[in-house]
Protein backbone atom coordinates (compact mmCIF):
# COMPACT_ATOMS: atom_id res chain seq x y z
CA UNK A 1 0.00 0.00 0.00
CA UNK A 2 3.02 2.29 0.18
CA UNK A 3 2.61 3.03 -3.51
CA UNK A 4 -0.85 4.44 -2.83
CA UNK A 5 0.67 7.12 -0.63
CA UNK A 6 3.24 7.93 -3.29
CA UNK A 7 0.53 8.26 -5.94
CA UNK A 8 -1.60 10.41 -3.65
CA UNK A 9 1.30 12.74 -2.83
CA UNK A 10 2.23 13.10 -6.50
CA UNK A 11 -1.36 13.93 -7.46
CA UNK A 12 -1.59 16.46 -4.64
CA UNK A 13 1.60 18.18 -5.76
CA UNK A 14 0.49 18.24 -9.38
CA UNK A 15 -2.86 19.78 -8.44
CA UNK A 16 -1.20 22.39 -6.21
CA UNK A 17 1.37 23.21 -8.88
CA UNK A 18 -1.47 23.68 -11.37
CA UNK A 19 -2.88 26.44 -9.18
CA UNK A 20 -6.00 24.72 -7.91
CA UNK A 21 -7.36 26.00 -4.61
CA UNK A 22 -6.95 24.08 -1.37
CA UNK A 23 -10.31 22.30 -1.61
CA UNK A 24 -9.73 21.27 -5.22
CA UNK A 25 -6.25 19.99 -4.40
CA UNK A 26 -7.80 17.89 -1.65
CA UNK A 27 -10.48 16.57 -4.01
CA UNK A 28 -7.92 15.55 -6.62
CA UNK A 29 -5.61 13.88 -4.09
CA UNK A 30 -8.48 12.01 -2.50
CA UNK A 31 -9.96 10.83 -5.80
CA UNK A 32 -6.61 9.64 -7.14
CA UNK A 33 -5.90 7.88 -3.85
CA UNK A 34 -9.27 6.13 -4.03
CA UNK A 35 -8.54 5.05 -7.59
CA UNK A 36 -5.16 3.64 -6.54
CA UNK A 37 -6.65 1.86 -3.50
CA UNK A 38 -9.38 0.45 -5.70
CA UNK A 39 -6.78 -0.85 -8.16
CA UNK A 40 -4.68 -2.52 -5.45
CA UNK A 41 -7.51 -3.84 -3.32
CA UNK A 42 -10.39 -4.69 -5.64
CA UNK A 43 -8.61 -4.82 -8.99
CA UNK A 44 -5.40 -6.68 -8.27
CA UNK A 45 -6.74 -8.17 -5.02
CA UNK A 46 -3.41 -7.52 -3.27
CA UNK A 47 -1.65 -9.84 -5.74
CA UNK A 48 1.88 -8.44 -5.96
CA UNK A 49 2.41 -10.23 -9.25
CA UNK A 50 -0.15 -7.90 -10.79
CA UNK A 51 0.96 -4.38 -11.59
CA UNK A 52 -0.63 -0.98 -11.24
CA UNK A 53 0.13 1.50 -13.98
CA UNK A 54 -0.45 5.18 -13.63
CA UNK A 55 0.20 8.32 -15.60
CA UNK A 56 -0.45 11.96 -14.79
CA UNK A 57 -0.68 14.80 -17.27
CA UNK A 58 -1.33 18.53 -17.10
CA UNK A 59 -2.57 19.57 -20.55
CA UNK A 60 -2.96 23.19 -19.51
CA UNK A 61 -6.74 22.82 -19.69
CA UNK A 62 -7.11 19.66 -17.62
CA UNK A 63 -5.33 17.48 -15.13
CA UNK A 64 -5.61 13.89 -16.33
CA UNK A 65 -4.83 10.93 -14.08
CA UNK A 66 -4.87 7.39 -15.44
CA UNK A 67 -4.74 4.40 -13.10
CA UNK A 68 -4.89 0.86 -14.48
CA UNK A 69 -4.93 -2.50 -12.72
CA UNK A 70 -4.68 -6.07 -13.95
CA UNK A 71 -7.72 -7.47 -12.19
CA UNK A 72 -10.91 -9.08 -13.38
CA UNK A 73 -12.61 -5.82 -14.23
CA UNK A 74 -16.02 -4.62 -13.12
CA UNK A 75 -19.17 -2.98 -14.40
CA UNK A 76 -19.02 0.64 -13.20
CA UNK A 77 -22.61 1.31 -14.24
CA UNK A 78 -23.92 -1.54 -12.11
CA UNK A 79 -22.41 -0.59 -8.77
CA UNK A 80 -24.85 -0.23 -5.88
CA UNK A 81 -25.71 3.36 -4.99
CA UNK A 82 -23.98 4.00 -1.62
CA UNK A 83 -26.49 6.76 -0.86
CA UNK A 84 -29.49 4.44 -1.12
CA UNK A 85 -31.14 3.79 2.24
CA UNK A 86 -30.35 0.08 2.07
CA UNK A 87 -26.64 0.78 1.42
CA UNK A 88 -25.79 3.78 3.57
CA UNK A 89 -24.79 1.60 6.52
CA UNK A 90 -22.63 -0.75 4.47
CA UNK A 91 -18.95 -0.79 5.32
CA UNK A 92 -17.75 -0.61 1.72
CA UNK A 93 -18.78 0.54 -1.74
CA UNK A 94 -18.02 4.27 -1.55
CA UNK A 95 -14.73 4.50 -3.46
CA UNK A 96 -16.01 4.91 -7.01
CA UNK A 97 -18.81 7.16 -5.75
CA UNK A 98 -16.24 9.46 -4.13
CA UNK A 99 -14.10 9.51 -7.27
CA UNK A 100 -17.10 10.47 -9.38
CA UNK A 101 -18.16 13.11 -6.88
CA UNK A 102 -14.76 14.75 -6.56
CA UNK A 103 -13.62 14.84 -10.19
CA UNK A 104 -15.11 16.58 -13.22
CA UNK A 105 -14.95 13.52 -15.47
CA UNK A 106 -14.36 9.83 -14.81
CA UNK A 107 -14.00 7.28 -17.59
CA UNK A 108 -13.67 3.52 -17.35
CA UNK A 109 -12.10 1.22 -19.89
CA UNK A 110 -11.98 -2.56 -19.61
CA UNK A 111 -8.55 -3.91 -20.55
CA UNK A 112 -9.20 -7.67 -20.44
CA UNK A 113 -7.69 -8.20 -17.98
CA UNK A 114 -7.90 -5.11 -15.86
CA UNK A 115 -9.63 -1.80 -15.64
CA UNK A 116 -8.32 1.63 -16.56
CA UNK A 117 -9.72 4.66 -14.79
CA UNK A 118 -9.22 8.09 -16.26
CA UNK A 119 -9.85 10.95 -13.84
CA UNK A 120 -10.12 14.48 -15.17
CA UNK A 121 -10.11 17.79 -13.29
CA UNK A 122 -10.75 20.85 -15.43
CA UNK A 123 -8.37 23.73 -14.97
CA UNK A 124 -10.19 26.10 -17.30
CA UNK A 125 -13.89 26.68 -18.00
CA UNK A 126 -15.28 24.55 -20.85
CA UNK A 127 -15.43 27.45 -23.33
CA UNK A 128 -11.74 28.15 -22.82
CA UNK A 129 -10.63 24.57 -23.33
CA UNK A 130 -9.37 23.48 -26.75
CA UNK B 1 0.62 10.64 9.65
CA UNK B 2 -0.76 7.39 11.05
CA UNK B 3 -3.64 7.41 13.48
CA UNK B 4 -2.98 7.72 17.20
CA UNK B 5 -5.70 6.96 19.73
CA UNK B 6 -5.75 8.14 23.34
CA UNK B 7 -8.50 7.04 25.68
CA UNK B 8 -9.96 8.88 28.68
CA UNK B 9 -13.07 8.65 30.83
CA UNK B 10 -15.44 11.57 31.34
CA UNK B 11 -18.62 11.06 33.41
CA UNK B 12 -19.03 7.44 32.34
CA UNK B 13 -18.22 8.13 28.71
CA UNK B 14 -15.09 6.76 27.07
CA UNK B 15 -13.65 9.48 24.89
CA UNK B 16 -11.22 8.35 22.23
CA UNK B 17 -9.07 11.25 21.09
CA UNK B 18 -8.12 10.43 17.53
CA UNK B 19 -5.27 12.14 15.74
CA UNK B 20 -4.04 11.63 12.19
CA UNK B 21 -5.57 9.86 9.23
CA UNK B 22 -8.19 7.13 9.14
CA UNK B 23 -7.35 5.31 5.94
CA UNK B 24 -6.74 1.84 4.61
CA UNK B 25 -3.47 0.61 6.04
CA UNK B 26 -3.00 3.56 8.38
CA UNK B 27 -5.79 4.10 10.86
CA UNK B 28 -8.65 1.78 10.01
CA UNK B 29 -7.35 -1.27 11.85
CA UNK B 30 -6.37 0.70 14.98
CA UNK B 31 -9.82 2.25 15.15
CA UNK B 32 -11.54 -1.12 14.64
CA UNK B 33 -9.47 -2.74 17.39
CA UNK B 34 -10.03 0.12 19.81
CA UNK B 35 -13.81 0.08 19.34
CA UNK B 36 -14.05 -3.70 19.56
CA UNK B 37 -11.96 -3.68 22.70
CA UNK B 38 -14.23 -1.13 24.37
CA UNK B 39 -17.46 -2.83 23.31
CA UNK B 40 -16.02 -6.18 24.38
CA UNK B 41 -15.39 -4.77 27.84
CA UNK B 42 -19.01 -3.71 28.07
CA UNK B 43 -18.50 0.03 27.58
CA UNK B 44 -21.81 1.47 26.41
CA UNK B 45 -20.92 5.12 25.87
CA UNK B 46 -18.21 5.89 23.36
CA UNK B 47 -17.35 9.30 21.95
CA UNK B 48 -14.88 9.65 19.10
CA UNK B 49 -13.13 13.00 19.25
CA UNK B 50 -12.31 13.67 15.59
CA UNK B 51 -10.90 17.16 16.13
CA UNK B 52 -7.42 16.15 15.02
CA UNK B 53 -8.42 13.75 12.25
CA UNK B 54 -7.05 15.39 9.14
CA UNK B 55 -8.27 12.89 6.58
CA UNK B 56 -10.61 9.96 6.12
CA UNK B 57 -10.92 7.80 3.01
CA UNK B 58 -13.59 5.32 1.90
CA UNK B 59 -12.01 2.57 4.01
CA UNK B 60 -12.03 4.84 7.04
CA UNK B 61 -15.67 5.67 6.40
CA UNK B 62 -16.34 1.94 6.29
CA UNK B 63 -14.67 1.52 9.66
CA UNK B 64 -16.72 4.32 11.16
CA UNK B 65 -19.92 2.72 9.87
CA UNK B 66 -18.84 -0.68 11.18
CA UNK B 67 -18.05 0.86 14.55
CA UNK B 68 -21.46 2.49 14.61
CA UNK B 69 -23.39 -0.67 13.69
CA UNK B 70 -21.31 -2.88 16.00
CA UNK B 71 -21.94 -0.51 18.88
CA UNK B 72 -25.63 -0.30 18.16
CA UNK B 73 -25.97 -4.08 17.90
CA UNK B 74 -24.28 -4.43 21.29
CA UNK B 75 -26.53 -1.85 22.92
CA UNK B 76 -23.80 0.77 23.01
CA UNK B 77 -23.89 4.33 21.72
CA UNK B 78 -21.12 5.70 19.53
CA UNK B 79 -21.10 9.42 18.77
CA UNK B 80 -18.73 11.82 17.03
CA UNK B 81 -17.18 15.03 18.32
CA UNK B 82 -15.55 17.97 16.51
CA UNK B 83 -15.35 17.09 12.85
CA UNK B 84 -12.70 18.87 10.82
CA UNK B 85 -13.91 20.45 7.60
CA UNK B 86 -12.40 17.69 5.49
CA UNK B 87 -14.07 14.93 7.47
CA UNK B 88 -17.34 16.86 7.69
CA UNK B 89 -17.43 17.33 3.91
CA UNK B 90 -16.80 13.65 3.21
CA UNK B 91 -19.44 12.55 5.71
CA UNK B 92 -21.91 14.94 4.15
CA UNK B 93 -21.09 13.78 0.62
CA UNK B 94 -21.73 10.18 1.58
CA UNK B 95 -24.87 10.96 3.62
CA UNK B 96 -23.23 9.56 6.74
CA UNK B 97 -23.60 12.95 8.38
CA UNK B 98 -27.25 12.06 8.95
CA UNK B 99 -26.41 8.66 10.45
CA UNK B 100 -24.18 9.75 13.33
CA UNK B 101 -24.90 11.92 16.34
CA UNK B 102 -22.32 14.68 15.91
CA UNK B 103 -21.38 17.39 18.41
CA UNK B 104 -19.20 20.46 18.21
CA UNK B 105 -18.42 20.75 21.91
CA UNK B 106 -17.47 18.07 24.37
CA UNK B 107 -19.75 19.14 27.21
CA UNK B 108 -22.83 18.81 25.03
CA UNK B 109 -21.63 15.48 23.72
CA UNK B 110 -21.01 14.10 27.21
CA UNK B 111 -24.35 15.47 28.40
CA UNK B 112 -26.18 13.74 25.58
CA UNK B 113 -25.46 10.32 27.10
CA UNK B 114 -27.39 11.11 30.30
Amino acid sequence: MDSVGVVEAAAEKMAADAGLDEDQVFHVAMAVREAAVNAVLHGNEYDQARKIEGSFENTGADLIFIVADQGHGFEPDHLPDPLAAENVLKSSGRGIFLIRSLMDEVHFRQLHPGTELTLVKHLAPAKERP
Amino acid sequence: MALTIASREVDGVTVLDLSGRITLGEGSVQLRDAIRDLIGKGQKNVLLNMGDVSYIDSSGLGELVSAYTTSKNQGASLKLLKLTKRVHDVLQLTKLYTVFDIYDDEASAIGSYK
